[in-house]
């Protein structure tokens, strides 16, 4: 139910919304975007913040709520695991089965490795699942791959990893080809022409999609293809530490079974870290839009191995959650929602920004608005929110647009008796993406542990501090694919020596004498969401 | 004092907050979801979810994270369902109404009881998706079994034992593969890529320093 105040607000909204729909707001100019960021993102709040004490980053910053993790010690700490029992004996090991591990699967199979994927969830329970608004690739006539390369890199503040971020541009056509192969449903014109729109920060419109669920529809067309591959999916099993060997190259994975909690050894060649993000960590208190396994996993194992990060400190703030109703709050509202043309309007019913902003300026330009400004609208939890203008979707484009193209978005507000094609919605910003990772280099591996790959959100650099729309579902395809082939290439190299769990141990060491104890022990695996007060 | 409602998680009566989803619920409740729990907000079809209202005969399916709690809900997650997928390779196969037969035989035993439509969480006419598959025609069945998050609460439902989402994966790969059309424009740009007529442009850019990156992205030409 509405609240009278969001009544109120919305009739001021649907008083200018005929002023405004002939009017594209300005868009910022560099200096402004610089300094509302220092102010109102939450990357610049130090109190979100810790310093790292141990490790390859030793001194840098990162989110507290990562930074307990990685000064903490491994689950396996103080147990014997017994490594000359081997469970499952694989040239490439990949931990994780979202768009990324699959990808990766994929190709390792295709080159002729005997390969394995772990997955502490489901196939598929993964953030790929959930990204709805599109993938970028330059393959339109007035676009190229240098024309999306300013664009990225711009986008991520210059930060990008050059050699990452070619790669990414480069072989993004090649993707979307490679997709539709394997029979993935993109939006097209009756002649093939991709219907392609703009995603925040791009000057060309390269945003393919499959309606709002683009990260479904490749999802399942990806677990379709692995298991019809016969490639084996070990679920509810979690990587929860990387084994090296006597030569410090990685060997393979400690796994846990979730539902048993007995410990299993998995034996690879070459590893594949696609573990993906952390959004369930719930940095500075943001609710998320990632599913439920999002904890970091990966990062820290690879760090406790001794894997540098790169860029941990920077974290996407998706500038549009569901802010209401209470049930789906931080819940995703594709920025597709925007691309199609609705606006980003304050409680005055007043578009304050241009909507379609890159997404760490949008999230603080709508933080702005709700706190320095006072223009938001309040809602039952204490919150506040924007509000998002969706009826001029089916102004701008005709009715029927949201239901052909955004079903998902009007089927969770149709849920709980919001209809956006004539209701304009609430949100505020919701934690996303994490833009850092493990760092690697242009062709996948990381730089200090041999036979050690890293794919998908799990990856620092591709990016840089910021990440366009659409791009990281191309992230997982081009990087997923490239780590797949190069952990089969290099898996008929390597002879592997005797196993080990030294560095646990080391870890452990450097804790103590660095004073740290947390009481706790990582990787999280799951967030605690369990209540047990009485 | 928030409102509470009475809801019996595989039986047990548990006092929740009227405004949590039943997934939320559980969590409440003190549980520590390992089945039945994917991405939370819709997508993935973990939280498939089978309830009925104290006193009411009607048996209801749903997703766990999308569903509002409510007074004497009796609630049992489905951990896991036995769907049935057949493997076969994308390459090899054609669409034709002959891949049904072979693959899917049993959609042919359907006795169109409608009762996959009524249990869906998505609100997809699925004996429509099954009935356009028999026929063959696989875009139809494509677009009406486009919005499927594959939780399978049809299939718990189906007396034919027919793996609903099984059949419009198998269309919907046959539909993007085969009967979509082909985009020129990117079979262009991938040959184009592939013949290096980017290779130099690129090595450029990535040379260039920082200002003037800065400058060409603060002033480059936005398509309208």
């Amino acid at each position: 139910m509405l609240t009278p105040e969001m009544l109120e607000s919305i009739k001021k909204v649907e008083a200018t919304r005929a002023a405004r729909m002939g009017v594209e707001p300005r868009r910022m100019t560099a200096d402004e975007k610089d300094a509302l960021l220092r102010e109102f993102h939450p990357d610049y709040r130090d109190a979100g913040f810790a310093e790292i004490k141990i490790g390859p980053n030793k001194g840098e910053k990162v989110p507290l709520e990562l930074g307990t993790l990685l000064h903490s010690n491994s689950r396996l700490y103080g147990k014997t695991i017994d490594l000359d029992k081997i469970d499952y004996d694989v040239d490439v090991l990949v931990i994780g089965a979202g768009g990324a591990g699959s990808s990766a699967a994929i190709e390792a199979h295709e080159a002729g490795a005997n390969v394995m994927i772990v997955t502490k969830l489901r196939i598929g329970d993964a953030n790929t699942m959930m990204a709805e608004g599109g993938i970028q690739a330059a393959d339109k006539p007035n676009d190229s791959p240098v024309q999306h390369y300013i664009d990225a890199f711009g986008g991520g503040h210059f930060a990008a990893r050059p050699e990452l971020l070619r790669r990414l541009v480069m072989e993004a056509p090649d993707a979307i080809n490679w997709l539709g192969d394997l029979g993935v449903m993109f939006d097209k014109q009756t002649d093939g022409t991709m219907v392609t729109t703009h995603g925040g920060g791009t000057s060309r419109k390269r945003m393919h999609a499959c309606k709002d669920y683009t990260g479904a529809e490749i999802m399942r067309t990806l677990r379709d293809e692995v298991i019809n591959r016969g490639i084996p999916v070990v679920e509810f099993t979690s990587a929860v530490e990387l084994i090296k060997d006597e030569n410090g190259r990685v060997a393979g994975a400690v796994l846990q079974n979730m539902e048993t909690d007995d410990y299993l050894v998995a034996r690879a060649k070459t590893v594949i870290i696609a573990t993906g993000g952390a959004g369930r960590l719930h940095y500075q208190g943001f609710p998320t839009s990632n599913h439920y396994g999002a904890t970091a996993d990966g990062l820290v194992m690879g760090y406790r191995a001794g894997a540098p990060l790169l860029y941990q400190d920077t974290i996407q703030y998706h500038p549009t959650g569901a802010a209401f109703p209470s049930q789906i709050f931080g819940a995703l509202v594709t920025e597709k929602v925007r691309s199609i043309g609705a606006m980003l309007v304050n409680v005055e019913g007043e578009a304050f920004m241009h909507p379609l902003e890159t997404r760490d300026v949008s999230a603080a330009s709508i933080i702005r608005e709700c706190t320095a400004r006072g223009k938001g609208v309040p809602t039952p939890g204490g919150g506040t929110g924007v509000w998002l203008d969706t009826p001029m979707i089916e102004m701008l484009h005709g009715e029927g647009t949201i239901e052909r193209r955004i079903p998902a978005m009007m089927r969770m507000y149709m849920n709980y008796g919001i209809d956006m094609r004539t209701t304009p919605i609430l949100i505020y910003p919701t934690l996303h993406y994490q833009n850092g990772g493990l760092e690697i280099g242009g062709e996948g591996f990381t730089k200090t542990i041999d036979n050690l790959l890293v794919a998908g959100e799990a990856v620092g650099g591709i990016h840089g501090r910021n990440r366009l729309m659409g791009n990281s579902l191309l992230d997982i395809i081009v990087f997923g694919r490239q780590a797949g082939k190069a952990a089969a290439a290099r898996a008929k190299e390597v002879a592997l020596g005797k196993l080990t769990l030294a560095h646990i141990d080391e870890y452990a060491k450097t804790l103590a004498e660095a004073g740290l104890d947390t009481g706790d022990v990582s990787p999280l695996l799951l967030p605690r969401y369990a209540r047990h007060e009485r | 004092m928030e409102k509470m409602v009475n809801i019996y998680l595989y039986g047990k009566k548990y006092s929740v907050p009227a405004d949590l989803t039943i997934m939320t619920a559980m969590e409440y409740a003190g549980y520590t979801l390992k089945r039945g729990c994917g991405c939370r907000h819709g997508f993935c079809g973990a939280c498939a979810t089978i309830y009925r209202i104290k006193g009411k005969n009607e048996l209801k399916t749903c997703l766990a994270c999308q569903t509002q709690v409510e007074e004497g809900m009796y609630i049992a997650s489905i951990p896991f369902y036995p769907t049935d997928k057949r493997t076969y390779d994308i390459n090899e196969i054609k669409p034709t109404q002959q891949i049904m037969m072979e693959l899917y035989p049993e959609i042919y035993a359907c006795i169109g009881c409608n009762a996959c439509t009524k249990s869906c969480p998505q609100s997809i006419n699925v004996m429509q998706y099954i009935a356009y598959a028999q026929r063959g025609d696989f875009g139809a069945c494509a677009d009406e079994s486009f919005d499927c998050v594959g939780c399978g609460c049809c299939a718990t439902r189906c007396p034919a034992g027919i793996s609903h989402p099984m059949v419009g994966e198998l269309a919907r790969r046959l539909t993007g593969k085969y009967l979509a059309p082909e985009t020129e424009h990117l079979r262009a740009r991938v040959e184009e890529i592939r013949q290096g007529a980017y290779d130099a442009l690129i090595e450029q850019i990535m040379g260039k320093p920082i200002t003037e990156m800065k400058e060409l992205y603060n002033t480059r030409e936005i398509e309208k």
